[in-house]
């Protein structure tokens, strides 16, 4: 076992794992966050998708002693922080996908939601080509990427209003 | 559900430090840099490592620096800096825009640019879990005798499959490796052996730590065509990258033509440069040659069912993108790329 010290979702916390234990299942079995999704577990579809500096990375290719001295957002962490900023309901992005019904079984979401949160950061008003390129790396099975790309449009729009 | 074997992790802190793991541990050990090819292949079980080197704490071998005539960057750099830095995109286009295309954008995130020259080679037959590879039965590349591409084959033929080699090999890009016992510098040229199972010639513990590229000027143009199934993740069903050095009367000086995921090394296409040396830019003669060096790569490029997309309709495309990415370059409108 290995002690880590992790930031997550801006708390600072202390956990003990094996050192071949992947991000994700540190996440998954040791701290109980569910949101972020074991899904093929090889890098292939998105849905453990983390944020890792703000930047998104795939959880379950990235071994939990690598997560150390970075920040890691998951989903379980959009909500706290857009309420610490002053903001009122749910994070832009969050409350955007709830709007359209940018969800079928949902397996996808937490992931396409930190996705599109990370674009939203760095391009408050992108494109739909812009969204469709930073969402590439997130599959949805049930395919309802109509509705994820109008969420993500629309998310956009709220976090121009935010600004 | 897909768990890591159980090894020993170490984080050294320093390159000395980690040459010395490397040296003592030897096959035993992996390096891990971005880790977006060796934890899935480490899933997979294609490797018996007890030892993994993670490179995440070493400083300096990040970033760009201009060193006279070159430009130098450091082996973990990120691909997704490799594809937008300003200076990539001047000085080596195609090597900026296939960075942009290595599979999807959390990968290039993660992924390094020394983590793709040194990307592990790729078949349908080898990429599988354990329990899939054992239900068919193993091949030459791990734990088998067979091979499940070219029967009675005694040779592995897993393809290259990274995009940046084809790009870099056009660029005449010279790689630098630290071991326990010095410093190597090769021309990327010589790092390809023609074999599946290991295709580069480094050298047991050595850690590729640099990629040198010589700063061409204005006249440069270069540019990196990719046909894969979906428009993301994907690894390529063809590489195609291209490098074409006008003079000042806009004819061509030089040229170069590199390919990927055919067979187990990159191939740099001989006889480009004496196809269109010469041939004036917007010329007829010139849109001819072009035509020529589409149907000589058609001509040396043999795919395998090796990587998944059918090997005759892989063998069409050959042309199609030498011939699109060679244009794309002139143009300058690359990557080519069906989305």
């Amino acid at each position: 076992m290995r002690l880590l010290e992790l930031e997550i979702n801006g708390d600072r916390l202390h956990v003990a794992a094996p050192p071949h234990w992947t991000l994700l299942e540190v996440l998954r079995y040791e701290l109980g966050l569910t949101g972020t999704k074991q899904g093929c577990d090889k890098g292939d579809c998105g849905a453990c998708t983390v944020l890792v500096d703000g930047k998104p990375q795939l959880s379950c290719l990235m071994l939990g002693s690598a997560a150390q001295g970075h920040a890691i957002t998951t989903i379980e962490g959009l909500l706290p922080a857009h309420r610490a900023q002053g903001g009122a309901g749910a994070d832009p992005v969050q409350d955007a996908f709830d709007r359209c019904g940018a969800l079928q079984c949902g397996f996808c979401q937490p992931g396409m939601m930190l996705s599109a949160k990370a674009l939203l950061s760095e391009n408050p008003t992108p494109t739909s080509t812009d969204i469709k390129h930073a969402l590439s790396g997130n599959l949805c099975r049930c395919t309802g990427y109509t509705q994820i790309l109008e969420a993500a449009l629309l998310a956009a729009t709220k976090t121009e209003e935010v600004l | 559900m897909l768990r890591l074997p159980t090894f020993q992790l170490h984080e050294p802190a320093s390159l000395k430090e980690a040459c010395a793991l490397f040296a003592e541990h030897g096959a035993a050990a992996k390096i891990l840099a971005g880790g977006t090819d060796l934890l899935p292949n480490l899933k997979h079980e294609i490797y018996d490592v007890d030892h993994v080197i993670s490179l995440a704490k070493l400083p300096g071998i990040t970033g760009f620096e201009m060193q006279g005539h070159d430009l130098v960057i450091g082996a973990l750099t990120p691909l997704a800096q490799v594809a937008t830095n300003p200076n990539i995109q001047k000085h080596a286009p195609a090597l900026a825009q296939a960075a942009s295309l290595v599979a999807g954008p959390q990968h290039r995130q993660m992924g390094t640019l020394g983590g793709n020259v040194m990307l592990d080679t790729r078949c349908q037959w080898i990429n599988q879990s354990y329990f899939w590879r054992e239900a068919l039965g193993f091949c030459l590349k791990k734990d088998g005798t067979v091979c499940h591409v070219v029967e009675g084959g005694k040779k592995c033929v897993a393809a290259a499959s990274n995009d940046t080699a084809p790009a870099l090999m056009t660029l005449g890009a010279s790689l630098t490796f630290v071991s326990a016992t010095g410093t190597r510098e090769i021309p990327i040229e010589d790092l390809w052996v023609a074999d599946g199972i290991n295709n580069k010639s480094a050298r047991p513990g050595e850690i590729l730590t640099e990629i040198r590229l010589p700063l061409r000027d204005h006249t440069h143009h270069g540019a990196y065509g990719k046909l894969r199934e979906r428009g993301s993740i994907d690894f390529p069903l063809l590489g195609c990258a291209v490098r074409i050095d006008l003079d000042d009367a806009d004819c061509v000086r030089d040229a170069a033509v590199s390919l990927v995921a055919l067979q187990a090394r990159p191939l740099l296409i001989k006889g480009v440069d004496a196809l269109l040396q010469g041939l004036k830019l917007g010329s007829t003669e010139l849109d001819q040659a072009i035509e020529a060096v589409a149907q000589l790569a058609h001509k040396k490029c043999k795919p395998l069912d090796n990587i998944p997309g059918d090997k005759d309709y892989r063998r069409r495309m050959v042309p199609v993108y030498v011939r699109r990415t060679l244009r794309a370059a002139l143009d300058g409108t690359g990557p080519v790329h069906h989305i």
